[in-house]
């Protein structure tokens, strides 16, 4: 297959391009929900046959919603596993456990519904650019149907009960993934980070807890589930994000009047090894494709839509180097896979 | 490249950390690395959010002093089988039904890890029941004190009446 017929045919919809400013900077928007069935074991504690019960029931309410399939963990191969994980529809721990557990996906891989991971059920939706409230609706409108035919386990003080106590209340978790090229030029982010922390909210690398900021790249969610109203849970990061919006707009702006040439000469230089290096680690590559893009967003690169980007910090990745490929590779092997696919998807 | 801390082996680990958003880069031998305790080398996660919540638990057990700890099995979930010895082991809950059994362990937890320890969102639908006519009635509660305020008799009336509807479908056990 060629890479656009792979891109096409593999991509998720929070990977797309959107229009507008704030897509510059915000990529994709998501909101995930946890939910439990009553009496039935949370997935650490559950033995195969509490398991599977689950998987049913939920296959049970899952019916009528014709857009969706079941990805069963059993059936999928371990870069599977990791190209889903590294399009953020699965956790790390559905890569690694070995329960009965699995994925159900939407067409066009906006909506997802973990079963069996930390919790019994797990409700995601991930869109492009910044709509937090459109991917709540969504969410809101999947979790109403499942629990038409599902008993929840809730109660009127704690809310939605969850495995870890870290989730339970709203059991929503809405988070922004953000590029700040700007501020880290312009050695602004420590600021803009500890500021974010101090209003409650979390802010972690690409990949989740645990993760380095590859790319300036950075996740801001809640960390409060309990108490605050979904609403004002999303208010509050569609506020803090605005901020931080402008923040990196205004550091764009000066890098544009007062370090023109010294940014073009960092853009340039970037596109020049991404487009000519034969080997290449993914950290190397994420760092050149930010400046790529901020080239493309400044205006400074007409070479390329900003499209590019999006796809290939999903598509270097090595779970999906692998899946394009169809084999195992070692790690030198996916360097040198990956400089290829940079360069190729540069040239068309 | 040799390692940072011995300065004597090959550096064969390399890691990144972020500690109050200041990246600190390492490269280090393995004997190094794992002394550091920053690494996973049995595939295990270093340090999770589950560890750091049973540690916040048994803070809670502080003010029992002399081995008077909870070592019995007076708190064992019927219906999971978790003992609380467990649950203050690994930080996590076995089933829903756990909120009631460890409910008084599980309160100052709460308040320590969300702020808050009572539930303000949305209510499931169909089993929400009688939670989502009170909710409703709060709503309507705090409306009509607006009302009142901005001397907005007429529609402070109309939702009073509203407010006795609900009650009067709550006590008759409605709304499930």
């Amino acid at each position: 297959m060629s890479l656009k017929g792979f891109i096409d045919k593999n991509l998720s919809r929070w990977i797309q391009e959107q229009e507008g400013k704030t897509s510059e900077v915000v990529l994709s928007s998501r909101i995930r929900l946890a939910r439990n069935l009553n009496d039935i074991p949370f997935p650490f504690l559950a033995d195969s046959t509490d398991q599977s019960k689950v998987v049913e029931l939920v296959r049970d309410a899952m019916e009528g919603q014709k857009d969706f399939s079941y990805l069963s963990r059993k059936n999928l191969s371990l870069e599977d596993r990791q190209a889903l994980m590294e399009k953020h529809l699965i956790s790390m721990q559905l890569v690694n456990d070995n329960k009965d557990s699995g994925l159900w996906l939407n067409k066009d891989e906006s909506a997802s519904i973990m079963v069996n991971e930390e919790d019994h059920i797990r409700i995601q939706v991930l869109l492009p650019g910044f709509e937090l409230e459109e991917a709540r609706k969504k969410a809101d409108e999947l979790d109403d149907a499942l629990e038409q035919k599902l008993n929840y386990g809730f109660n009127e003080e704690k809310g939605y009960l969850t495995s870890c106590p870290t989730n339970v209340g709203t059991g929503l978790r809405a988070s922004v993934m953000v590029h700040l090229p700007g501020l880290v030029l312009t050695k602004q982010i420590n600021k803009v980070l500890t500021a974010v922390s101090q209003l409650g909210l979390a802010v972690r690398g690409i990949y989740g807890e645990g993760s380095e900021a590859a790319g300036n790249i950075l996740q801001i969610s809640n960390q409060i589930t309990l108490g605050q109203r979904e609403e004002e849970i999303i208010d509050n990061i569609k506020r803090v994000t605005k901020q931080i919006i402008d923040h990196e707009h205004n550091a764009r702006k000066w890098l544009l009047n007062e370090k023109k040439i010294e940014i073009k000469d960092k853009v340039h230089r970037a596109y020049g090894v991404l487009s000519n290096a034969y080997t290449i680690s993914s950290k190397e590559a994420l760092e050149l494709l930010s400046q790529v893009k901020l080239g493309i967003d400044l205006q400074l690169l007409d070479k390329e839509s900003s499209q590019i980007f999006k796809e290939l910090i999903v598509l270097i990745r090595p779970g999906y180097l692998q899946k394009l490929y169809g084999q195992k590779l070692s790690e030198k092997q996916r360097d040198i896979k990956r400089a290829e696919v940079i360069r190729e998807r540069l040239r068309n | 490249m040799v390692c940072q801390e011995c300065k004597k082996k090959q550096a064969t680990v390399h890691f990144t950390k972020i500690i109050n958003g200041e990246k600190i880069e390492l490269k280090l031998c393995e004997s190094c690395a794992e002394q550091r305790g920053d690494l996973d080398f049995d595939g295990q996660q270093p340090f999770s959010v589950h560890q750091l919540l049973a540690g916040l638990l048994d803070l809670e057990e502080m003010p029992n002093v002399k081995g008077q700890t909870t070592t019995s099995n007076a708190g064992i979930c019927k219906n999971c089988g978790l003992t609380e010895m467990q649950f203050a082991k690994i930080g996590r809950l076995g089933c829903t039904q756990c909120y009631q059994t460890f409910g008084a362990r599980l309160n100052p937890l709460l308040k320590r890890v969300q702020g808050r320890s009572s539930h303000n969102g949305k209510v499931p639908k169909r089993s929400g029941g009688d939670i989502k006519l009170k909710r409703e009635i709060e709503k309507l509660r705090e409306s009509l004190n607006r009302y009142v305020i901005e001397e907005k008799f007429e529609d402070a009336a109309v939702l009073r009446d509203k407010i006795k509807a609900l009650e009067s479908e709550l006590t008759q056990g409605g709304g499930a």
